[in-house]
């Protein structure tokens, strides 16, 4: 019987042929993930059991993104628990100030998940990876622990749902108007455990930006992970950074799918969430009026170079709106040497916007950027739970990079044509 | 495993910060954690709470972050183990590894109301209502899921693990 992308890769980390959905495997991983919030709950219980050594000093990664550089004490003391930890053992990859980045941009563009991976990080977004053809997945710390110890995890086979985007997708609609769309139409329970794998032509013709932003918000529809096969894009976008050989895996022809959810893009517009889950969607020309307080562009979903392109195009020559204050977050020091270069930073500063170093910020609630109450924040983020970032009567929208961009010029949410 | 125990019904979709919000994440201990346990679903329940109490929810219980705050939270409360009719992704492989067992059964959730007595025989497959008197077949937890929360969850595991290696 033909498998799943999703099932070939955990098949050969666990060392089977076949695996079927609800099978529990232990499979093999070839990177395990964590950052400056997460790692020290591990690091606790690794001490608690004496551990001597890691698993392999090399696929541990560890990157201090969340509240870095540090906000405060109690931050301070997370991120030295995590450093302290990566000198003892020698960790290879300890991304820390200076040289991180925000996690899911940052492993990509080393090189370091690579197509046919099995990956596991402490952090739900780990699931951005499967733009690259892995299976990456995120757990909790204890998981991340064993992880770390032992370079195993167990799981259950995920049964797979096919979404197949057809049609050639507007100018104006950008992967994360895509998965927007999508969580909005099966609602944020709609994959629980389950495998999205994301196909059609639309996919083809979008860029590995476009892709990881759709990756990265599988867990937004409670997926396990989100998967694109690799294709000459993203062979083109790894063989420029694999630092290790890699294997690519797709579909068989008679794979079995849990469903298959067909849309055709062409009729699409842009997206935006309302508060306060990720399901509460509406075309950006249904979105009323909305004033608001606060614009912030990017985090793991939308911090990527074609993503403050896209915000910097719209903002060209214009200025921030006088309520607004509107917040830029590239994904990782290389994407702010390239932005740099392009002069991309230079045209957000002329516009009126503050640029931060690479941290995810306010994505979280963490700094950089907290909502006070009764405040609306604009974010090219992936969550707009209750008090995600800030105080629990705030509020947040989601939207892509260029309505972020052009609704921070018009004061209000705007589809970007309105401020042409 | 078998629990009895009162029965504290929520409804669906309740997040991890509703379970344990961020703003008390700057801890690890149990006990503290378990001073704010669903505080942001219902603010009287670290009060109200008493050891053996069942946790019974509506769908996708505990979504949202990865925190393994959120089910060493309810564990501490003295809830024994927690009926959904399903639980977020994460969540559930945080309370198996932590040792808490949990239940995914759509029909109990329907039966049950909040203040029953409930009996949940881990073993059997079966989750019985003293209240009402009516019973419900659950799908028991695959056997090596069973095993890691007899041992303790998922670090004895590691641990004994890691000595056969030596
Ligand atoms: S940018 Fe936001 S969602 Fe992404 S890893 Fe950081 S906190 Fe999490």
């Amino acid at each position: 019987m033909g498998m799943t992308i999703t099932e070939k890769i955990l098949a050969a980390h666990a060392g089977k042929d076949q695996v079927e959905p609800g099978e529990l495997i232990h499979a093999k991983l070839d990177i395990v993930l964590a950052n400056d919030v997460t790692a020290p709950v591990s690091i606790k219980e690794l001490e608690k059991i004496n551990l001597e050594k890691v698993f392999d000093k090399e696929k541990v990664v560890l990157v201090q993104d969340h509240f870095v550089p540090a906000k405060d004490i109690k931050s301070a003391e997370q991120g030295k628990i995590v450093r302290d930890f990566a000198r003892k053992h020698d960790i290879t990859h300890h991304y820390d100030v200076g040289e991180m980045g925000i996690e899911h941009c940052l492993l990509p563009e080393k090189g370091l998940v690579v197509p046919g991976d099995t990956v596991i990080g402490a952090d739900s977004h780990t699931c951005t990876y499967g733009a690259l053809g892995a299976f990456a997945t995120g757990v909790g710390s204890t998981d991340l622990a064993a992880g770390i110890a032992l370079g195993e995890a167990w799981f259950k086979v995920p049964e797979s749902i096919k979404f197949e985007y057809d049609g050639e997708l507007p100018e104006d609609v950008t992967g994360k108007d895509l998965i927007l769309h999508t969580i909005g139409d099966i609602g944020v329970d709609g994959a629980l455990y389950q495998s999205m794998e994301f196909t059609g032509s639309a996919i083809d013709a979008l860029s590995m930006d476009g892709r990881m932003t759709m990756a990265n918000m599988a867990i937004e529809a409670g997926a396990k992970n989100g998967i694109i096969a690799p294709d000459k894009t993203t062979l083109a976008y790894v063989d420029e950074r694999a630092q290790r050989p890699y294997k690519v895996y797709k579909s068989d022809e008679d794979a079995k799918y849990n469903r298959h959810i067909k849309y055709n893009v062409e009729d699409l517009e842009p997206v935006v969430a309302f508060p306060h889950l990720p399901e509460n969607t509406r075309p950006v020309s249904e979105a009323g009026n909305v004033e608001i307080d606060q614009v912030v562009i990017g985090s793991c979903t939308n911090g990527r170079i074609e993503d403050l392109r896209l915000a910097a195009k719209v903002m060209q020559g214009k200025k921030v709106h006088k309520n607004v204050r509107c917040i830029i977050f590239p994904g990782t020091q290389a994407i702010y040497k390239q932005a740099i270069r392009e002069g991309i930073i230079e045209t957000f500063i002329d516009s009126g916007c503050a640029v931060s170093t690479p941290t995810c910020g306010p994505c979280l609630g963490g700094h950089m950027g907290i909502l006070a109450k009764g405040e609306r924040s604009l974010a090219t983020t992936n969550r707009n739970f209750v008090g995600r970032m800030g105080h629990p009567e705030s509020e947040v929208y989601l939207c892509a990079p260029h309505v972020a961009a052009a609704s921070a010029v018009a004061g209000r949410i705007v589809h970007p044509r309105e401020v042409e | 495993m078998e629990f009895t125990g009162k029965v504290w019904k929520f409804g669906k979709d309740i997040d991890t910060d509703a379970i344990i919000p961020a703003r008390y994440l700057n801890t690890t201990s149990p006990e503290e954690l378990a001073k704010h346990c669903m505080e942001d679903a219902d603010p009287t329940f670290p009060q109200k709470v008493q050891k053996g109490d069942i946790i019974v929810a509506d769908k996708n219980f505990g979504c949202g972050s990865s925190r393994e705050h959120a089910p060493i939270a309810i564990k501490a409360s003295g809830v024994p183990c927690v009926v959904a009719k399903s639980f977020a992704r994460i969540f559930f492989r945080n309370s198996i590894n932590i040792g808490l067992p949990i239940f995914e059964c759509p029909e109990a959730v329907e039966g049950i109301r909040e203040g029953d007595v409930i009996s949940v025989d881990a073993d059997q497959g079966v989750i019985f209502n003293q209240t009402t008197g009516q019973s419900y077949n659950v799908t028991p937890l695959p056997e090596s899921m069973q095993k890691l929360i007899r041992d303790g969850g998922l670090m004895a595991y590691v641990k004994n693990r890691l000595e056969e290696q030596k």
